[in-house]
């Protein structure tokens, strides 16, 4: 290789040296994970016991098989299920709204433009915590407690998705609006045939963020899912601690937390390619 | 295939006027060179026939037929852009046939007209591939195919030239001339570049500050410009401008096209050499005369260049010479 006395390219001890660190660095961030899954692959009477166990016991399917099909409150199949429709709703609502309030302001004249544009953005200044309290008033109000549209509605729109595409659509060329209308298109044709294929790399991108957003929400399925059947999988770990003097079910706990983990890992992974692939063959 | 008419076109952002008024009747078939610098409005006005720019006031007629308020679409135009703005993530094949899919043409016509377009263009081997992997010249023509395939009664151009390099420039100008010829559709082209405009049009609008300063074929507007504006737009190197007291006439500026002067031993006017720029076929000698005024003459390559600081006299046959008002008006 040639020799370069860039930064990133040191040879011999250099390099093993950077090598040696960035392992450290991420076996250290790894153990609590690693922890975990050793947790749940072992009797819970092992992980009571001092000292913890760090290497993986023979439990592994029949704990994983226990929290899938039974849990402690709910089985975690119907949890990580109830997730996967909160994150996806809130990912695609998120998306599909966003781009078109986008769409709506950069693309059209109407009186009062600037003033919802503005307005969109004021929402990002308002922390969730401010407004949760009135929001669970009106989702109460219209009977969406335990339910799916309960979970996902209050989260769909999103000033940071609608600003991104904002800006992503102005810097698309005003004469390919143009052309399109030369050519016969109606607005929503050039939406949807035009302006939506260009963005799908930002899309793809988003969708990563939003989906893990979504699938990380918290306080929000805590307040409104009272019913053990519409939990999700973040805050049903939660729920899985005993109140009171039962002792906690470590292997089951651990178990679902690891697989509350996985997919979220999956979707960035599988969602990498596209996106790796979207920055390589860059258009306009 | 059909006739433009412009009545008293106006159209102003704001409170700033653009345009102030242009008139002109183009006959079906006709190449019409909208010229002018940047900001002399030839594009707004492009943009008042294609439909994209709302008309101030005045009337856009296309074939007879008022169109002030009819979309785009409806107006029988096709428009070829300056960056051409193909869609990026379509094939050389789906972005002609795009407005053929909007109007519902049946999907056997439009592959029949597409493929068409494509062989008048030299595109065929392309129709699969998506505009980023073509060249500048290439692009030009999908553009130019996606204008062609609708069979507009007019087409319109926006500075299609001004992002290709110069020799491609000299080929495109040359095919879409012919291709107009060809299809016998009627053209509207807007461009900066005054070769363009003398080698395209069959007529010509000279525009300068939102005005059409003339209309006309482009040897006659070259012959015979009806202002000082347009004598120093059109031609290259531009007319010699001085003060007629130069040449003890006082009727206002005195106007020479660089061909027309000769260095000589005696003559009208005294001037000290500058700078000679030899082309090969030609010379442009470059001179300052006694008030200062800058004069470009354009000699055969075959005569003797002067040397720089000499002191040479400038000749001309008075028929050439061009007067105008101090207000920029021909006498």
């Amino acid at each position: 290789m040639a020799d370069r006395d860039g930064m990133v390219e040191k040879r011999g001890a250099g390099l093993w040296l950077t090598h040696l660190g960035l392992i450290i660095g991420i076996a250290f961030i790894f153990f609590p994970i690693w922890l975990a899954f050793v947790a749940s692959t072992v009797e819970q009477q092992d992980i009571v016991r001092p000292p913890m166990p760090l290497l993986p016991g023979g439990h592994l399917i029949e704990n994983y098989t226990r929290a899938l099909t039974a849990g402690i409150n709910a089985p975690v199949a119907t949890m990580l299920f109830n997730s996967m429709v909160m994150a996806l709703g809130i990912a695609f609502g998120k998306i599909a709204i966003s781009l078109l309030s986008a769409f709506a302001i950069v693309y059209f004249r109407f009186p009062g433009r600037q003033v919802f544009f503005w307005l969109i953005f004021l929402t990002l200044m308002l922390p969730v915590e401010v407004r949760i309290v009135p929001t669970f008033e009106v989702i109460a109000n219209f009977g969406m407690l335990n339910s799916y549209s309960g979970l996902i509605l209050p989260l769909v729109a999103s000033a940071t998705a609608t600003f991104l595409f904002r800006q992503f659509f102005m810097t698309v060329p005003d004469e390919l609006a143009e052309a399109a209308r030369v050519d016969g298109a109606s607005p929503m044709r050039f939406f949807f045939d035009i302006l939506l294929p260009m963005s799908r790399t930002n899309i793809a991108a988003l969708f990563v963020i939003l989906f893990i957003y979504g699938w990380n929400q918290y306080l929000w399925p805590l307040l409104i899912t009272t019913d053990p059947e519409m939990n999700t999988i973040v805050m049903g770990i939660k729920q899985m601690f005993p109140s009171g003097d039962d002792f906690a079910h470590w292997p089951t706990i651990m178990a679902t937390s690891i697989l509350a983990m996985v997919p979220p890992v999956l979707v960035v992974i599988g969602m990498q390619k596209l996106f790796i692939r979207g920055l390589v063959e860059s258009e306009k | 295939m059909a006739t433009v008419t412009l009545k008293n076109l106006k159209k102003s952002f704001g409170k700033t006027d653009v345009i102030h008024g242009v008139d002109i009747d183009i006959q079906d078939g006709e190449f019409i060179v909208i010229v002018g610098p940047s900001g002399c409005g030839k594009s707004t006005l492009l943009r008042m026939v294609a439909g994209l720019e709302t008309v101030t006031s005045g009337e856009v007629q296309i074939d007879g037929k008022t169109v002030n308020d009819v979309e785009p679409m409806d107006r029988d135009i096709a428009m070829v852009f300056q960056n051409y703005a193909l869609y990026p993530h379509m094939s050389v094949f789906d972005n002609m046939a795009y407005g053929l899919k909007i109007a519902r043409v049946g999907k056997p016509e439009i592959a029949e007209r597409v493929q068409n377009a494509a062989k008048l263009l030299q595109l065929e081997p392309y129709l699969q591939r998506k505009p980023r992997e073509l060249s500048g010249g290439q692009r030009q023509r999908v553009a130019m195919g996606r204008a062609i395939v609708r069979k507009p009664a007019v087409f319109l151009f926006d500075e299609p030239l001004s992002n290709l390099d110069a020799k491609l420039r000299v080929q495109m100008r040359l095919e879409i001339k012919a291709l107009q010829r060809e299809l016998g559709v009627t053209a509207l082209y807007v461009t900066h570049d005054q070769v363009e405009a003398m080698t395209m049009a069959d007529r010509m609008i000279v525009m300068n500050g939102g005005v059409a300063d003339q209309i006309g074929k482009p040897l006659e507007v070259y012959a015979d410009p009806a202002t000082e504006f347009v004598a120093g737009f059109i031609g290259s190197p531009p007319t010699n401008f001085f003060d007629g007291a130069l040449i003890g006439d006082q009727s206002g500026r005195i106007g020479v096209r660089p061909e027309h002067i000769r260095l000589s031993d005696t003559g009208i006017l005294q001037a000290t050499v500058g700078y000679a720029e030899a082309l090969g076929a030609e010379t442009l000698v470059h001179l300052r005369a006694e008030d200062g005024s800058q004069i470009t003459v354009r000699q055969d390559a075959a005569l003797p260049i002067p040397s720089e600081g000499e002191t040479r006299a400038l000749t001309w046959d008075t028929a050439h010479v061009m007067r105008f008002h101090e207000n920029g008006v021909r006498l």
